[in-house]
């Protein structure tokens, strides 16, 4: 079985269905058709990018391009958790925290992963690498994101009790401990719901790619579910760590609470 | 002993006052005159100049959890984390106390949902004092209670100064309150405390 290539035409088609979606929300007045034609094309632009690079980087497996595309991956997944928050940190911390969380948690499970259970040869093959350095941080950057931003706006709206916890002689730690716990269950919500619905309700997309381009639907499953446990993985203590970090942040070194240090809404 | 030295925090200040173990000091003022940001500072809940000492030990040199812990704030508004009040006492409570303020023995087994607003707030000064704190900040322990229960609080922080030679320092609007609770009285205006006349 081989893969059947896609003409510019098949994709026009499928872009029609974009342009019908911008239609219907410029007749209901929802005002997303820019963000959408925007976003359509962004991805457009830069799935077209990075195929390219990627066709380069498979002909020079070299680890110091690997580490430079990883690099660049990171810092835009950076950027990103910073702007999905409502009430971020003011300063680097916002960015750091989010950044050094995801290095930490989607760099490591993908290192293990490659060396321990993949096992290729060499072991940055970016073939390998970086598609599944991609998934992993992609899902990471969600949880992260999703339990920064709550965080914040827990600690924001729950000002009075966590002051209230303080002022009884908790230390910040039991002070803000049920947001944290709250926030990072969060970030976990996505991958445990589609663990759940995996192979029922949806076909992921790793797999569906996979099988589409002539891979045995069983092999398929095995690195579907390899990956799922990856993401599952780095998004539970990349959050972890993010929330640990931004909750620490919150206070200063007299534990007082410091909204100030995060950006008005 | 509690004593503020040059003590300052956004308008208030720099106020220098020394409170006895034992003694209760009521502090008055317009609203907006910074009379809870003073506890606030007290309590090291915001950042603040100059140093509070208790008993001779300064606020900076101690852990800040330990100095909250001995120099409590209670709030105007009582806070509720948990579902159950009694969740909110891990060493339980003083029977004695349940009873002192009109509250039933079973009070703790209560859901906080269906508390009043005075339940709540005496519920919330117990908590304050399974403490066990050196110092009280009191921000109108009193403000949300019936004359009755309003005496009753009184009496109880009274026998409560009295054993664990505590000092208070307690806000309050009501002028003949202040004037039958407080040793001494002080106006906070322009960020300055003035001593009022017994």
């Amino acid at each position: 079985m081989s893969v059947i290539v896609l003409s510019p035409l098949d994709l026009s088609l499928a872009a029609l269905l974009i342009l019908a979606l911008a239609a219907l929300s410029r007749h209901l007045r929802l005002g997303v058709e820019r963000q959408l034609l925007l976003a359509a094309a962004r991805s457009t632009l830069q799935l077209l990018l990075i195929g390219l690079v990627l066709k380069v980087l498979f002909d020079h497996a070299n680890l110091l391009w690997v580490t430079l595309i990883a690099g660049v991956m990171l810092l835009v997944a950076g950027r990103e958790v910073i702007a999905r928050q409502k009430r971020r940190l003011l300063g680097v911390w916002g960015f750091t925290i989010g950044t050094l969380s995801m290095f930490v948690s989607a760099f490591a499970v993908t290192v293990l992963a490659l060396t321990c259970m993949i096992s290729t040869t060499p072991w940055y093959a970016p073939q390998y690498a970086i598609p599944l350095l991609g998934m992993i941080l992609g899902n990471t950057m969600n949880g992260i994101s999703l339990g920064l931003d709550r965080l914040t706006q827990d600690a924001f709206s729950k000002r009075a009790v966590i002051e209230t916890r303080l002022a009884l002689g908790q230390d910040w730690r039991q002070a803000i401990a049920d947001s944290r716990r709250e926030t990072i269950r969060v970030g976990l919500i996505p991958i445990i719901n589609a663990m759940a619905a995996a192979g029922i309700v949806s076909l992921p997309g790793m797999m569906t790619g996979q099988i589409l381009a002539g891979t045995p639907p069983v092999e398929a499953v095995k690195y579907q579910i390899l990956v799922m446990f990856l993401i599952a993985g780095g998004t539970g203590f990349g959050t972890a760590v993010a929330v640990g970090l931004a909750a620490r942040r919150l206070f200063d070194e007299r534990q007082r609470l410091r909204l100030d240090r995060l950006r008005n809404a | 002993m509690l004593r503020l030295d040059q003590l300052a925090t956004r308008h208030v200040g720099p106020l220098s006052l020394t409170i006895a173990a034992g003694e209760c000091v009521c502090v008055q003022g317009a609203s907006g005159s910074g009379k809870s940001l003073l506890l606030r500072a007290i309590a090291d809940l915001d950042p603040h100049d100059g140093e509070i000492y208790l008993n001779d030990l300064a606020c900076s040199a101690q852990p800040a959890a330990r100095w909250r812990a001995s120099v409590t704030l209670l709030m105007a508004e009582s806070q509720w984390w948990a579902e159950r009040v009694g969740e909110h006492f891990p060493v339980g409570v003083d029977p004695a106390w349940l009873d002192g303020l009109a509250l039933p023995k079973d009070a703790l087994d209560w859901t906080v949902a269906r508390c009043s607003t005075g339940e709540r707030q005496r519920l919330a000064l117990l908590r304050a004092l399974m403490g066990q704190p050196a110092v009280l900040l009191l921000d109108e322990p009193t403000g949300n209670l019936d004359e009755q229960s309003a005496r009753l609080v009184e009496s109880l922080l009274a026998d409560y100064r009295r054993c664990r030679q505590a000092t208070l320092l307690w806000i309050s609007h009501d002028e003949r309150q202040a004037a039958r609770i407080a040793s001494r009285r002080f106006l906070l205006s322009d960020g300055q405390l003035t001593a009022l006349p017994q």
